[in-house]
């Protein structure tokens, strides 16, 4: 066997979510490559290279790739195929973009968002907004794969010393360009490599509330998430959503504030260490997931949260 | 220019959904069906489309078991203005429903292509990747925001960090994401009419396409569960547990 992890990163330095694939290529087993396909970016494969376990770092440099636009990346993915049994990248809307294009090329039914490894071709993920786990033996020759991003233990950073072999780009494919980003500017760690995490739903009655937040979230160096039906309701942005069809987390502690619990909100954070949920229901769902459950009016008990912390 | 919408049948989003105890799946008897919420966007946006005087014709396609023109009379009374039922069992998988999309794209010849960017049953989130992959045709994943000017569509993309905009030429293949737009309700005038908008059955023989499984579900178990914890009295013990118990912050 041999795999073949294409790294997600931004052209400066690696997303944590490469480790966790590179952890689901190491249960599949055989040499394990990565590849970095990106612009200016031979930092980020010098990067890869100390990863221990990795076999080789291919270095595909190209304006072509400077944004991921998938029409050019799937191009060179498939390319590299032929030398590999699995292909593997990180469940991110990097990953998301370009792998089923890799899959439909090879004619392959790729599997979505594996958390687990049975077998080289026995794969476990969640269907239905997480209420159930499907164990998915595939009968492809190849197999496409992208990895959960809460779904394995990430490798080590170090220890390893592969080779970097710069490999052909191509041009640009040239239907589609790349025209701005709007990033979110925040101080704050980013939400699924956040260590605590605060997030709040519709109980928070409209966006300027979340400000209410930020001063827990300071004083715990916390990322702030929000549910579907904040996002929905149009209190916050949609980077924000954690759940299902947002972002999926677990940190080693997470604070759900005016948030019910609906299943779908549950499957993007309860693999959280320590949850935490402060709610004026008693009978919210959130309860029953929550290591420490508050009763309270989250506008009494946020304010004094913030003050009790000190 | 016309716009083809694929649509799936899937689980209501509303239903707490049941694993059957002999682990081959979940327990679909007698619960409520629904359009895929994400596929309801993209209605929509082709619907404004044509409001919009950019398309002349909105076309809904489905794959999937009998029931499955219900599905597509929602989307006809949401505006659509004809459907395509390509008749098969329920558990296509994405590639094959891609082939099976990509033949009926090649008899209509649309413009804009929408996907949802997942259903709520499978969660792959592959169709329409997979489209744009077999048709060579540019994509727009995850789209918030949709400008159609010519040959070109300016598309705002929800990415992990934020936000991207991009640039396609048309032809091409968007997938919605949440805030691309709200869905109508539709009236009952459009209900009523919507009986009258043609549906078309086809088979996926007579489309040419293969869609024998590639993948097998061996099982379909629920999440281990997650104990609740305690219930605490007050912020004051609330942060002393955090710091004393479980020692998640200082």
């Amino acid at each position: 066997m041999s795999v073949l992890v294409v790294a997600d990163h931004d052209n400066e330095s690696l997303k944590p979510v490469t480790l966790v694939s590179l952890a689901a290529a190491a249960e599949i087993g055989g040499d394990v490559d990565v590849l970095v396909a990106g612009h200016a970016c031979e930092v980020v494969a010098n990067e890869a290279a100390q990863i221990g376990g990795v076999n080789k770092v291919l270095l595909a440099d190209s304006e072509a790739y400077a944004h991921a636009l998938p029409e050019n990346v799937a191009p060179l993915v498939i390319r590299l195929s032929v030398n590999y049994s699995h292909l593997l990248t990180a469940h991110t809307t990097t990953g998301k973009n370009f792998m089923p294009r890799v899959a439909a090329a090879l004619d392959v039914q790729m599997i979505s968002d594996i958390m687990g490894v049975d077998s080289e071709d026995t794969f476990k993920r969640l269907i239905y907004a997480g209420n159930a786990i499907a164990t998915v033996k595939t009968s492809d020759e190849k197999k496409v794969l992208t990895v959960r991003g809460t779904g394995f233990d990430g490798v080590a950073s170090g220890g390893g010393s592969a080779t970097v072999e710069a490999i052909e780009g191509a041009a640009a494919d040239g239907s589609s360009e790349f025209v701005a980003d709007e990033l979110a500017k925040s101080e704050r760690p980013e939400l699924t490599a956040a260590g605590v995490v605060i997030s709040g739903g519709r109980g928070m009655q409209n966006g300027e509330n979340f400000s209410l937040l930020e001063g827990i979230a300071d004083k715990l160096g916390a990322a702030i998430g929000a549910s579907r039906a904040a996002v929905d309701a149009g209190f916050v942005p949609n980077d924000m959503q954690v759940g299902q069809t947002g972002k999926i987390v677990a940190p080693e502690l997470y604070i759900a504030v005016g948030i019910s619990g609906a299943i779908q909100h549950l499957a993007g954070m309860k693999d959280s260490k320590v949850i935490v949920a402060i709610n004026k229901d008693p009978d919210a769902p959130i309860f029953q997931v929550a290591d420490y459950g508050l009763v309270a009016d989250l506008f009494d008990a946020i304010p004094e949260f913030e003050s009790a912390l000190g | 220019m016309k716009v083809l919408v694929a649509i799936k049948r899937v689980v209501d989003p509303n239903v707490n959904v049941v694993v059957k105890p002999d682990g081959t799946g979940i327990d679909l008897t007698n619960t409520k069906m629904a359009v895929n919420p994400f596929c309801g966007i993209g209605i929509e946006e082709a619907v404004r489309l044509r409001e919009a005087g950019t398309a002349e014709e909105v076309i809904a396609v489905t794959v999937g078991g009998a029931k499955c023109p219900e599905t597509l009379r929602v989307c006809l009374a949401q505006g659509a203005d004809r459907a395509v039922h390509i008749e098969a069992e329920d558990d296509v998988e994405p590639l094959a429903i891609a082939k099976l999309i990509k033949a009926v794209y090649e008899r209509e010849e649309p413009k804009i292509v929408m996907f949802g960017k997942q259903s709520i049953d499978g969660d792959n989130g592959q169709t329409g990747q997979m489209f744009a992959q077999l048709t060579g045709l540019p994509q727009a994943t995850f789209a918030s925001e949709l400008t159609v000017d010519g040959d070109t569509a300016t598309v705002t993309r929800e990415v992990d960090g934020g936000l991207q905009t991009i640039k396609t030429s048309i032809p091409m293949v968007l997938t919605t994401d949440l805030r691309l737009n709200e869905p109508r309700y539709a009236s009952l005038p459009n209900i009523m009419q919507a009986r009258k908008k043609p549906i078309e059955t086809i088979s996926p023989a007579e489309l040419g396409v293969d869609i024998q499984r590639h993948t097998e579900i061996l099982d379909v178990s629920p999440p281990p569960g997650r104990a609740a914890g305690i219930k605490v009295e007050s912020v004051d013990e609330l942060v002393d547990k955090l710091k004393n118990e479980a020692k998640v912050i200082t």
